[in-house]
């Protein structure tokens, strides 16, 4: 195939990072930080950089869109002069299936469905943001104990989400080892999903209304064992990963980002709290129960990506800590509220009743209509804030469904991290953003 | 880290009120959940974000967009004329734990509305995405191109008067594509 054909088929346009003879000058000065930009103010002076080089030395490459380090199909163009990364521009889109679109045409009944293929990484976050997003519309209070279970299955997919993180870091700084862990780890959380939702991913289990179902007899005991086990192994990470020279020379100073540029570019999650700015929406604006437990925000100093790796190990511990007290203070009680418009009955009744099949049949046929408003909720998702902004025009689907996907909004802080550094380092940095493509292609 | 950004998440004291907000002339209302919503004319959007940046809200947590096509009779307050398009803001402010939403109306014969991009970098692949979606120009973008679908792609996907894709079924009299 000759280059230009190559060319032809493979562009995407004005999307793409473009030779700097081709662009004008004040963009040229923009993208110097990032394509994805920061504004003026923000933007680095031309002439500092010393790293600036004739068009002709240096050269723009493809990295993905199914590189192994870009977690899932994330194209980045990078601008190189040598090894050194000059500019860089994230392609996305080529996951993109049209969510939100999808998410107006099924009912709320339906919804959780849909979103919880999102953030594959973490769909119980994404299923807990649709539900508070439809009870808040619906102006409904669920039973305590269906606020708890939420607050531990939640709990749980933060360990999971940030064990898989963990595991995926490792393998990119080259210690397989700890990916092998990691996985490992996982598995006993993704067990006990599974004994719980009925699947390992894309539970559906976290429902407007409460949960699908109560949780299984013996929980007490899997998770005390998950507990226990998961806290063990973190100490081995300690001695893997968190006091070793060679990880610690992968990690310290690459990808520093700092507390005015994460604001200006509204990164939330582990990528803020490094940077120094303690806000955790679990404290800062709780929801669930998150005011009744005790943890701590595990908060960063020079936004690099050690502290990225630190923080998310540390929010394991501090999730363990919030397990456990649910698991001490689990109310008794209904698992979902009992509003006959909005639960369907008891499989049980079905069989007996003829009023409860008609009624089962309604609710999952035709949904059940929520009053006309509109409601923005967020949580805090493993990475960052995960917000649903939810219109109702009184009818049984949503008119419009937005998801406010944390990936999506944290890649932009991409470039920036990446600006000056080195290609191998690239590799460490796009894993310390924590990118899920699942979310931010939607 | 810069002084103005400190915060400190245990100490309620910490919590500090923000200045004369909003600003005059702007209809405000709750919206459902008590959150405080301001509907700022396109003309003064930009000007209203800004006072609110200014007076404490450090982010931009959210932007997005509507299309108000098939449910022209929503609930706004007086003085605002529904248009088909509503660009809708979310404004965080880290020092006093509140959000605001700003909703700006945007008519379908000029869709054009001020980028905030100069305000917060971080609405770029917002606004992207609104243009990709909704087919909202941003005036002031520095990068306006489509950030989701193809570049080459006809039409812009949420708007309520775009169909809904279908995979072709291979029975008799099944609806084609689109």
């Amino acid at each position: 195939m000759s280059d230009d054909t190559f060319v032809e088929e493979t562009s995407e346009g004005a999307q793409e990072l473009r030779p700097r003879a081709s662009t004008p000058p004040v963009e040229i000065e923009r993208e110097i930080g990032s394509v994805l930009r920061l504004p003026e103010g923000h933007h680095v002076d031309v002439s500092d950089i010393d790293i600036e080089r004739p068009d002709d030395e240096t050269m723009i490459i493809n990295m993905g869109p199914q590189h192994p380090s870009t977690h899932g199909v994330l194209r980045l163009m990078m601008e190189l002069d040598g090894e050194t990364v000059l500019r860089t521009k994230p392609v996305i889109g080529y996951l993109h299936t049209g969510m939100e679109k999808t998410g107006e045409e099924l009912t709320y009944q339906q919804g959780a469905t849909n979103v919880t293929r999102m953030d594959y990484l973490s769909p119980l976050n994404n299923e807990l943001v649709f539900s508070l997003a439809t009870e808040a519309l619906l102006g409904i209070e669920i039973p305590p104990r269906a606020v708890w279970i939420r607050m531990l299955l939640s709990e749980l997919q933060r360990v999971s989400s940030h064990l898989m993180w963990t595991a995926t870091n490792g393998m990119d700084v080259g210690s397989t080892t700890m990916m092998i862990f990691g996985f490992r780890e996982r598995e006993m959380l993704l067990a006990f999903f599974e004994k719980t939702t009925g699947l390992r991913m894309n539970h559906n289990f976290i429902r407007p209304g409460g949960t699908a179902a109560d949780l299984p007899d013996g929980w007490e005991d899997d998770i005390d064992l998950i507990c226990e086990n998961v806290a063990l192994r973190l100490d081995d990470y300690d001695q893997l990963l968190t006091g070793q020279p060679i990880f610690h020379r992968r990690m310290d100073g690459v990808g520093a980002l700092d507390a005015d540029e994460a604001l200006a570019l509204s990164a939330t999650g582990p990528i803020l709290r490094s940077t120094g700015i303690p806000w955790d929406l679990r404290r800062t604006l709780p929801y669930l129960a998150y005011d009744q437990v005790d943890f701590d925000v595990i908060v960063g100093t020079y936004g690099d990506n050690f502290d990225r790796y630190a923080i998310r190990l540390n929010e394991i511990r501090e999730s363990i800590k919030i397990i456990r007290q649910v698991v001490e203070r689990m109310p008794l009680g209904d698992y979902r509220v009992q509003d006959k418009k909005v639960t369907p009955p008891p499989r049980a009744r079905i069989d007996e009743s003829m009023e409860a099949l008609i009624h089962h049949f309604k609710v999952f046929t035709e949904g059940y209509k929520v009053p006309e408003g509109e409601v923005y909720v967020a949580v805090e998702s493993p990475r960052g804030e995960l917000g649903c902004y939810m219109v109702s025009d009184g009818s049984a689907k949503p008119y419009r469904m937005h998801i406010r996907a944390p990936s999506f909004v944290n890649l932009q802080s991409l470039p920036v991290m990446l600006r000056g550094g080195m290609m191998a380092d690239a590799v460490a940095t796009i894993s310390s953003v924590d990118p899920v493509m699942g979310e931010v292609d939607r | 880290m810069s002084g103005d950004t400190e915060i400190d998440p245990g100490d309620p004291g910490a919590v500090s009120a923000p200045g004369p907000l909003p600003p005059a002339g702007v209809p405000t209302a709750r919206s459902t959940g008590g959150q405080e919503v301001v509907f700022p004319d396109r003309s003064r959007y930009h000007e209203v974000v800004a006072a609110y940046r200014d007076g404490g809200f450090e982010m931009l947590s959210d932007l997005c967009a509507t299309d108000y096509l098939t449910h022209p009779g929503r609930v706004l307050p007086d003085g605002v004329v529904p248009e088909r398009f509503e660009v809708v803001v979310e404004l965080l402010s880290l020092s006093a734990r509140r959000r605001v939403r700003v909703r700006v109306q945007v008519a379908e014969s000029d869709l054009v509305i001020d980028s905030l991009f100069d305000l917060f970098a971080g609405a770029e692949a917002m606004e992207r995405e609104v243009f990709d979606m909704f087919g909202i120009r941003f005036d002031g973008h520095p990068d306006l191109t489509r950030i989701l679908m193809p570049e080459d792609w006809e039409g812009f996907p949420l708007r309520k008067d775009y169909g809904v894709g279908r995979v072709p079924v291979q029975f008799k009299e099944a609806p084609g594509p689109r």
